[in-house]
């Protein structure tokens, strides 16, 4: 029988009180600032922004260290927080062309205007641990040369010239908010794009590995791939027109891809895109490499049936938010439940065993 | 609440270079430019979000990108002039001291403020990028022909 209990709150009291003292660690140990986390810690920051949806640095570092670096929990936190926020609007749409570019490459063109710019990448470096940096160190100097302020053009731009491949064309359609209405299929692609920037990074990685290994395979290359700030504009309605209202650092990648053409376009290249907060780019490569798979539809290719193409899966299961959230669930008090099966798998024992026993007297 | 007295291109140069500036930063120019005048609240310093939106291969479609954090606040001076503030991050002390310099870019401080507050903001900000493309620039990628070896 099932009694109803309540309790545990000194418990609850308790553990949390001891997840702070865990959580501050050794208090020999120094304690870690929020300023040395955003500045040490940024990619783990820019994740956190980047999956929390929420462009703001010191609060992804502040989630960070709250925590213990756990960075699920870390976005949950953004999460949360977001929803306290009243939103004033929607800004106009970042121009990428005018991004001041910390790293731009294209794996396309050796030589393109504005040239291979690595910026600070891992990209190179032999992956052994380097020790020095468990001491302390010298503050290193990257070393600096002339520079050319102009904008550096898009890669997409010099295959467009040739009409070789498919134009993003101009459209200002408003685009869907999934944190205003809930995701629901047919999804269009502005709001795959917002999905997929949000995503998993781990998940949108794996999805974008399978098609490389065959399952959606459509053979992308990175025509370009560049991080760096942008302004972003929006307009005030109080003022009657736009002004900058901040700058963020984005990672953008362009993928050209391989298609045969269909009934109404010719042979050309393809695109799929990548647009996230921060420096990420194993998100927004993978995210232009899953963006490009669920595009079959349109593009008339064919439904191999592969999981990156089908976009109820995709979309669906990319929110690590969502995703913890029903899979931590389980862990929780399911005594009432759990009091249901236990009957249920009792009864049918009872019932099997009753049937041997006729059996067994009827072999008998 | 719409302004009749825009200096459009100006003022917007201004309040989007006041909307970039580093915490703290207005507030000390302005306080080592000039007394602050009094003034009264149209909207108190409110902490908000913006959605940055991108375009699908930058040029085709707009989606929502995002959310960043935004603060604005509006205030009237005591000879009328009205200043507004949308600036990045959550600084509300930041967002009162950019609106206070917007107000005073009408009035006869408007010169002060523009050598002490908005020309320094600006030099820091383009010494900034500059540092960060001239890094950039070091890590530029030339490449040279190999000798070719079948002969």
């Amino acid at each position: 029988m099932y009694v109803a209990v309540k309790g545990g709150e000194r418990a609850i009291q308790n553990a949390h009180a001891w997840l702070a003292e865990e959580r501050r660690g050794d208090t020999a140990v120094a304690e870690l600032s929020i300023a040395q986390i955003r500045e040490q810690l940024a990619l783990a920051v820019n994740r956190v922004m980047a999956e929390g949806s929420l462009y703001d640095p010191d609060l992804a570092a502040l989630a960070i260290k709250q925590a213990r670096g756990d960075l699920i929990e870390a976005i949950f936190l953004i999460r949360a927080y977001r929803t306290t926020l009243p939103r004033f609007g929607a800004s106009d749409p970042v121009d990428t062309g005018d991004m001041a570019c910390d790293r731009r490459i294209s794996a396309t063109f050796k030589d393109l205007p504005g040239g291979q710019v690595l910026g600070p990448t891992f990209d190179y470096t032999h992956r052994l641990l380097d020790f020095k940096l468990a001491a302390d160190g010298e503050v290193p100097q990257a070393p600096m040369r002339e520079a050319d302020l102009a904008p550096v053009p898009h890669v997409t731009g010099f295959l467009n010239r040739e009409g070789l491949i498919e134009e993003a064309q101009p459209d200002d359609t408003p685009p869907p908010d999934l944190t205003r209405e809930p995701l629901e299929m047919p999804a269009d692609r502005a709001l795959r794009l917002q999905a997929l920037t949000r995503a998993d990074e781990g998940f949108t990685l794996s999805m974008a590995y399978s098609t490389q290994r065959g399952y959606g395979r459509n053979h992308a290359f990175v025509g370009e791939l560049r991080i760096g700030t942008v302004p972003v504009e929006m307009e005030i309605p109080e003022l009657g027109f736009a002004i900058e209202i901040g700058e963020i650092t984005l990672t953008e990648c362009e993928t050209v891809n391989q298609f045969k053409g269909s009934k109404t376009e010719p042979p050309q290249f393809t695109r799929g895109y990548g647009l996230v907060f921060g420096q990420t780019e194993r998100k927004a490569i993978s995210m232009a490499l899953v963006d490009r798979a669920l595009r079959w539809e349109e593009l008339g290719e064919d439904n191999v049936g592969a999981p990156a193409q089908d976009a109820e899966f995709v979309l669906y299961h990319a929110d690590n938010i969502q995703a913890t959230g029903f899979l931590e669930h389980i862990k929780l008090p399911h005594y009432v439940d759990f009091q249901s099966e236990l009957e249920l798998v009792r009864k049918l024992r009872r019932d099997v065993e009753a049937s041997q026993g006729q059996h067994q007297e009827a072999a008998e | 609440m719409k302004d009749t007295t825009d200096q459009t291109p100006d003022r917007k140069a201004w309040m989007s270079l006041m909307a970039k500036a580093p915490e703290g930063r207005i507030a000390t120019l302005l306080d080592a430019a000039l007394t602050r005048p009094d003034f009264t609240w149209l909207r108190a310093p409110e902490i908000g979000s913006v959605m940055v939106r991108g375009r699908a291969g930058c040029t085709g479609a707009p989606f929502n990108l995002g959310e960043m954090t935004v603060t604005r606040c509006a205030l009237t001076l005591t000879n009328g002039e009205v200043g507004h503030a949308y600036i990045q991050g959550r600084s509300k002390p930041d967002a009162e001291a950019a609106a206070l310099v917007d107000a005073l870019m009408f009035t006869d401080a408007a010169a002060t403020l523009r050598t002490k507050v908005l020309e320094p903001l600006e030099q820091e900000q383009t010494a900034r990028r500059t540092t960060r493309a001239q890094k950039a620039a070091a890590t530029k990628v030339d490449f040279f022909t190999m000798v070719r070896g079948e002969d």
